[in-house]
């Protein structure tokens, strides 16, 4: 091995230090911030800051798990944040008949949208990114139609949903672990994740094999669309008030960025779980830490395009030289 | 005569990749008018050595001296304007442009405003490309080519830039003989133009044909070098693949068997008049359990496509595929795999392998479902197949965790056929299965086909190499413009019978009528 070692030359070397940063990157920049954190801002290190950073993420979270399996089919889906307000809306259109119906609703709700997503890109052969456009701009139109206005919930059942904990633990976080366990289990040890994958990486190769490419496409943007739900109606719990107008707004690109930055390339094929949570939570730190520290709104912005040109980078360098 | 100037002289070149020594130290010298074979078994290092040389990979070290300086091309597009111009294995045109912008690619005509003159370049495109005997309109988008033709356009591109070296890495491996032919008659022309030729097939024939020098690579070293003529070929085969010459000569070149088993059972697949607009007319093809049936005809004349048809890749307009007798809902490759049908394509690169995924995640991909519970994996009855079937084909990756994309050619071919085998289908339809693989496992692999037949499968070969379609197959069904012009059965299947059916000498042999005949 030592020959080997020696032989090697510099810009091997850098396609390493790309992989290696586009791989365990987004750890470290997690790690970073924490310790950064530690030194400069004030009662960082309490149970109460932490509480509140998790239960903030854990929606984006959510919804970056089906984004993560989305952009591993190469495609993408705008319509995320379209879903959440739809969720919000439904949620208080049918609470009257309680928290169970209501949630039966969200659910059928999401699964349209998702229905008409994939379908649009498996069955009609639409771009994911203007199939889903639409759906992100037809989406939000509809939860106004159905709910016109902000509108307070007051439900005891969704109330304990967004703000109840187990031993600590608020049912966000908890729903948002398992959530990812679950995402992470799927792709890596189950049919469907594997025909995922290779779905994205090449469609006529996997097509030729005799997968269920159309099926799987399919059920990708309905298990995207039901997360995104699942989002919004937490979100709406947390709020314990209906806000179609805003809900979700810039969700989907806050999605794409936890996944990108998390280091699942956009040209699919590949699906990291655990690195979409830290994206996520990188994301959500870094806006914190700027927060905090009395920083413009438009400093968080900059700071999140940074990151987000770092991640591109790296995985530009991968599988070159 | 002053002796030819060099051209290029290579030394040490090394390259690791990631777990294998893909070139190790190996030395290249050649002179203006060369044409020049390299030669080695699949995963030797060829493709990797010319990849070095034209600035798509970086050497771990050695040096190259092009003309007389030393020189370090960063990019291909530095090396071709350098003079060095190469038609890489895998074709590398870009699918959705048309025709004549591939051939003009980065030396578009323009007008006297700088503007891009289309006009003049797709007259200009469409001449050229006659002289090459491909007939097609230009303004089509590449991909609507086969790939014989596409080989032929990234041919008549290299060629046609100022070129003092010209690469080609098995530019032939789609190529039918009357194409072969125009190719080299073109390596002739650059020949006598004084122009450099590197050389690399696994068909030793074509070797021998236009090549005067040999560098023979093993395991990315070079083990021979020198003339070609004076090397016989048992002596370069085993040179090539290390082994005794004794043992060569003993198990010689081609592996198969001959006759099968040519049972009378009820044919396993039957294809009736299967029709797909502007490209079949009513093919019927019929094959029973052990038989091996070829399909002869030139480029264009729908064997890919008939292929396709049959195994549910291609939509039919009319006509209908039972499988043992039931018949087969079309239209969809995954109820023709599901019947016991599998197609191994054509285009390996972009319809076969999925390139970012590992070789063990290929072979398993068909499979996959009868390898699972509950859709869960077992990964335990994965690994087992995957083994099975490296060992069988020899497949050569650094691990089975290895990308498939980073094998050689001729493994990634094997990589494909697991996936197949792997499935224990009825009927195998096998397109070009021995393209761009080497002797040695170019005859592993119809041994394997004779196995397979033997063991009851079906087999439909499709081969433009001529000696192994008569060679393999039990009854040849000669295709012409998208219709079965002919039959050739027992003592007629000849290369020389082939070649007048095609022509359309009927004399020949009978119209094809008795394989539907059963069907009423
Ligand atoms: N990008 C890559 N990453 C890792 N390994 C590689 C890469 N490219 C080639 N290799 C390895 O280097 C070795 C040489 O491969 P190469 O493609 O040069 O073989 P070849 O002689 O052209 O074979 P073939 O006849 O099949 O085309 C193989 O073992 C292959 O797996
Ligand atoms: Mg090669």
């Amino acid at each position: 091995m030592a020959e080997a070692t020696t032989l090697r030359t510099a810009p091997l070397d850098r396609a390493r230090v790309l992989q290696w940063l586009q791989t365990y990157g987004v750890y470290a920049g997690v790690a970073a911030l924490l310790v950064v954190n530690v030194v400069i801002t004030p009662n960082f290190l309490t149970a109460e800051n932490f509480r509140t950073q998790a239960v903030q993420v854990a929606p984006v979270i959510i919804v970056a798990l089906g984004m993560a399996l989305v952009i591993g089919t190469e495609g993408v889906d705008l319509s995320v944040g379209a879903v959440m307000a739809l969720a919000a809306s439904v949620t208080a259109l049918y609470l009257g008949y309680g928290l169970l119906p209501a949630l039966l609703a969200v659910a059928l709700f999401a699964a349209a949208v998702g229905l008409a997503n994939g379908a649009l890109v498996a069955l009609v052969g639409v771009q994911p990114i203007v199939a889903t456009l639409a759906l992100m701009v037809g989406g939000r139109g509809i939860a106004l139609v159905l709910l016109p206005q902000l509108e307070d919930l007051r439900n005891p059942a969704l109330a304990s949903l967004g703000s109840g904990d187990v031993l600590g633990v608020p049912y966000l976080i908890l729903i948002a672990a398992v959530l990812a366990l679950l995402v992470a289990f799927t792709v890596r040890r189950t049919t469907f994740g594997r025909q995922l994958l290779a779905i994205g990486d090449s469609r006529p190769a996997a097509q030729l094999a005799g997968l269920p490419v159309r099926r799987v496409l399919i059920i990708v943007y309905v298990v995207c669309a039901l997360l995104a739900a699942v989002a919004g109606v937490l979100a709406t719990a947390r709020l314990q008030a209906s806000d179609p107008t805003s809900l979700g707004n810039l969700m989907e690109l806050s999605a794409i960025t936890a996944v990108v930055v998390g280091g699942t390339p956009l040209t699919g094929g590949r699906v990291n779980i655990a690195g979409t949570v830290a994206g996520a939570v990188l994301i959500q730190l870094l806006t914190a830490t700027l927060i905090k520290h009395d920083l413009p709104p438009s400093w968080t912005q900059i700071a999140q395009a940074v990151v987000i040109v770092a991640a591109v980078y790296a995985a530009r360098g991968r599988g070159r030289r | 005569m002053a002796p030819p100037a060099e051209v290029l002289a290579v030394r040490g070149l090394s390259k690791t990749f990631p777990g294998v020594r893909a070139l190790d130290d190996v030395d290249l010298t050649l002179h203006a008018g060369e044409v020049h074979a390299l030669i080695g078994e699949n995963g030797a290092g060829k493709s990797t050595l010319i990849k070095l040389l034209t600035g798509v990979y970086r050497p771990d070290a050695g040096e190259i001296t092009f003309q007389g300086a030393e020189v370090s091309f960063a990019t291909p597009l530095e090396a071709q304007k350098a003079g060095i111009s190469t038609i890489y294995q895998e074709v590398n045109l870009i699918p959705l442009l048309s025709v004549a912008r591939n051939l003009f690619l980065g030396r578009e005509p323009r007008n006297r405003f700088g503007v891009l003159d289309i006009a003049r370049m797709n007259s200009e495109a469409e001449e050229v490309l006659r002289g090459y005997g491909v007939r097609v309109d230009v303004r089509r988008p590449l991909r609507t080519l086969g790939v014989g033709a596409q080989q032929m356009v990234a041919l008549a591109r290299a060629v046609a830039t100022d070129a003092r070296i010209v690469i080609m890495d098995e530019p032939t491996s789609s190529l039918e003989p009357r194409e072969v032919e125009t190719l080299f008659s073109v390596i002739r022309g650059l020949r006598d133009a004084g122009i450099a030729v590197v050389y690399v097939s696994h068909r030793l024939d074509e070797l021998y044909a236009v090549c005067s020098t040999v560098t023979v690579l093993r395991d990315g070293r070079r083990v021979h070098h020198g003339s070609l003529a004076e090397l016989g070929r048992l002596d370069l085969v085993s040179t090539m693949l290390g082994r005794d010459l004794g043992e060569v000569r003993a198990e010689g070149l081609t592996k198969f068997s001959g006759d099968h088993q040519a049972t009378d059972s009820e044919p396993v697949l039957e294809a009736h008049e299967l029709t797909v607009p502007h490209r079949l007319h009513g093919v019927s093809v019929s094959i029973r359990p052990g038989e091996v049936v070829g399909l002869g005809g030139l480029l264009g004349s729908g064997r890919t496509e008939t292929a396709k048809a049959i195994s549910g890749a291609l939509p039919v307009r009319s006509g209908r595929v039972t499988v043992a007798g039931v018949p087969l809902r079309g239209g969809s490759a995954a109820a023709a795999i599901r019947a016991g049908v599998s197609l191994l394509p054509e285009d390996r690169k972009s319809e076969g392998i999925v390139p970012g995924l590992s070789v063990r995640e290929n072979i398993a991909l068909a499979v996959l479902p009868r390898l699972s519970r509950f859709g869960l994996v077992s990964e335990a009855r994965v690994d087992s197949v995957v083994d099975t079937f490296v060992t069988r084909l020899r497949i050569k990756a650094s691990s089975p965790h290895q990308k498939v994309g980073e094998l050689s050619g001729g493994n990634q071919q094997k990589v494909l056929l697991a996936r197949w085998l792997a499935m224990n289908p009825k009927v195998l339809l096998l397109d070009e299965p021995t393209r761009g693989i080497d002797v040695g496992a170019k005859a592993e692999v119809q041994k394997l086909v004779d196995e397979l037949a033997a063991d009851g499968l079906g087999v439909l070969l499709i081969s433009s190499d001529l000696e192994e379609l008569i060679e393999g197959s039990d009854r040849v069904v000669v295709l012409k413009d998208g219709a079965v012009v002919g039959e050739l059965t027992g003592d007629d299947v000849t290369e020389d019978k082939l070649m007048r059916t095609i022509a359309g000498d009927t004399a020949a042999t009978a119209p094809a009528a008795e394989e539907v005949a059963g069907d009423g």
